[in-house]
């Protein structure tokens, strides 16, 4: 496995061995990578390779999920994800977007002030952090004056940029992405890449994607997962360029152009 | 047409005979008999000469008195426990099968055993009496099973989405319950609590049990009362000469399960963007 070369100053998030369970049956075995921070990472592979349960370990949603066991090392900056008790100060740290849009049954502000009011911010704060974070993925001008609406009502490609607003919103160090704009159509899925690449540099972003071309459009870093026999396993990981061309792995050569996978 | 699927087309013919033409004639029966004494002074006045004249006034307050405190009581605690088995017992697990196999018996009991034991514990056992209370509280028990499995059901279909998403802002239980999954599944409990309403409006048995025959108005809920249903059944039984009274309180009572019907009915075609 050829793993990337680290930078001088601590990664935004370190994997280190991490294997995931469910019940009997493994996930992802010995996964390691490592993002540096304000770059973007794609992960990529075939499905039921363990992506997304990689991710989702991340901030520990996989907690959810019953008989569902990690082991391992997983740091975002310094701090040991598996080791913290304190779930909500990690997923204020560690924000996350799903793959469907999924905004609340609130109105378009709601969905930005419900999760400032959970964590406590002041009420006259709340208002300014929606705009901000509405600015900040380009929907200001687009809902600024329909901010009462029903979110549900937004078009599809606004409800996940929406979504993302609201993972900005508690001002999180790294972001975690589920396949972004696998249900989008084409037009709100390039809106959304902008949206993502504009976000490099002041967030570190760690993305599932089946799409190997939008990999290569956003991602600095990609690790390649692979299934070997029944268990997800990394067996790449490296610059983006190095990926495409240059990878070092066979499967990595086989899969990237499109022989298997 | 293959002989044999004569039969399967005479079929048809089957919900006409089974569910329309009874109802139709049930209506038929309830108006030629009660017409003649419905007005709008039979909904104003209070009964007299033990319900042969007067109209039903007092009847249709207690009515309204026993449903409220049934509604105060059964609605919290219904969405309560239905929150809890939506919220913390998975389907299919162990619990799940126990809580469900006990509220479906719940739910089976035949009324006059909730009658019976409200009247043991609320009437004799808690010393309420034949009231108001005995009754709202008796009926409230036995709506119950009804109101937790319909907002079980609602709150069970809560996209599952709105979970994760919460689940990764780190949202707490008690904002995820409030803000997301009881406004989410509104709809559905306010239907459930509809069909209770509906359940508890046409029960007899229960509340001649607790609470009681009185016809005159009551003062509060230690008083008793006497419901329409049970009015019904008096007029009928009790009464000579009370026919024609207990078809034109059947007519009310039949007007208000319409009217209750066609509420969860308008409920359930409500717009996707009404019910958000």
């Amino acid at each position: 496995m050829t793993i990337l070369e680290l930078p001088s100053t601590t990664p935004a998030l370190t994997l280190n061995q991490v294997d995931i369970r469910y019940g009997e049956r493994a996930a992802i075995a010995n996964a390691s990578l490592s993002v540096a921070g304000g770059e973007l990472m794609a992960l990529v592979g075939p499905s039921g390779c363990g992506k997304t349960s990689l991710l989702t370990a991340i901030n520990r949603m996989t907690d959810t999920i019953p008989g569902c066991r990690v082991t391992g090392s997983i740091l975002v900056g310094d701090r040991d994800v598996l080791a913290v008790s304190d779930l909500a100060a990690l997923r204020r740290e560690v924000g996350m977007v799903f793959q469907q849009p999924n905004p609340f049954p609130l109105s378009v502000v709601d969905n930005l002030r419900f999760p400032l009011a959970e964590h406590g911010i002041p009420r006259h704060e709340r208002n300014a952090r929606a705009e901000a974070a509405l600015r900040d993925v380009g929907l200001w001008d687009e809902v600024a004056d329909r901010l009462t609406t029903p979110a549900l009502s937004l078009s599809g490609g606004q409800q996940q940029r929406l979504c993302i607003a609201r993972a900005l919103i508690l001002e999180p160090r790294l972001l975690l992405l589920d396949e972004p704009c696998s249900a989008l159509d084409p037009v709100a899925s390039e809106v959304v890449e902008k949206l993502i690449v504009s976000l490099k540099g002041r967030y570190t972003l760690l993305m599932v994607t089946h799409n190997l071309a939008q990999a290569r459009r956003l991602a600095d870093t990609v690790t390649v997962c692979w299934v070997d026999g029944q268990c997800g396993c990394v067996i790449e990981s490296n610059r983006c360029t190095q990926i495409f061309e240059a990878p070092a792995h066979p499967i990595t050569a086989a899969y990237c152009a499109g022989r298997t996978g | 047409m293959h002989p044999r699927d004569r039969w399967f087309a005479a079929l048809g013919a089957l919900p006409w005979l089974a569910v329309v033409v009874p109802m139709a004639m049930m209506a038929a029966a309830l108006v030629s008999q009660g017409h003649g004494a419905i007005s709008l002074n039979f909904l104003l006045e209070d009964p007299s000469r033990a319900g042969r004249a007067g109209g039903i006034a007092s009847l249709l307050l207690s009515t309204a008195w026993i449903l409220a405190v049934a509604l105060a009581v059964a609605v919290p605690v219904g969405i309560g426990c239905a929150v809890y088995l939506s919220e913390e017992v998975l389907p299919g697990s162990a619990a799940e099968k126990r809580l469900g196999f006990v509220l479906d018996l719940l739910a089976a009991t035949p009324s006059v055993v909730y009658g019976l034991f409200g009247y043991q514990f609320f009437a004799i056992t808690l010393g309420f009496g034949f009231s108001i209370l005995s009754g709202g509280l008796a009926l409230s028990l036995m709506v119950l099973p009804l109101m937790i499995r319909s907002a079980e059901q609602a709150l069970r279909a809560v996209p599952g989405s709105y979970r994760q998403a919460s689940a990764a802002l780190s949202i707490t239980r008690w904002g995820w319950v409030r803000r997301i999954l009881l406004p989410s599944a509104a709809q559905g409990i306010a239907v459930g609590i509809i069909l209770s309403v509906g359940r508890a409006l046409a029960e007899t048995a229960v509340l001649l049990f607790t609470a009681g025959y009185v016809l005159r108005r009551p003062d509060s809920v230690f008083d008793s009362g006497r419901s329409l249903s049970v009015h019904i059944y008096d007029m009928a039984m009790n009464v000579p000469g009370g026919t024609e009274r207990a078809a034109a309180t059947a007519l009310v009572l039949v007007t208000l399960l319409i009217l209750i019907n066609m509420v969860v009915r308008g409920l359930l075609r409500a717009p996707a963007s009404l019910r958000q």
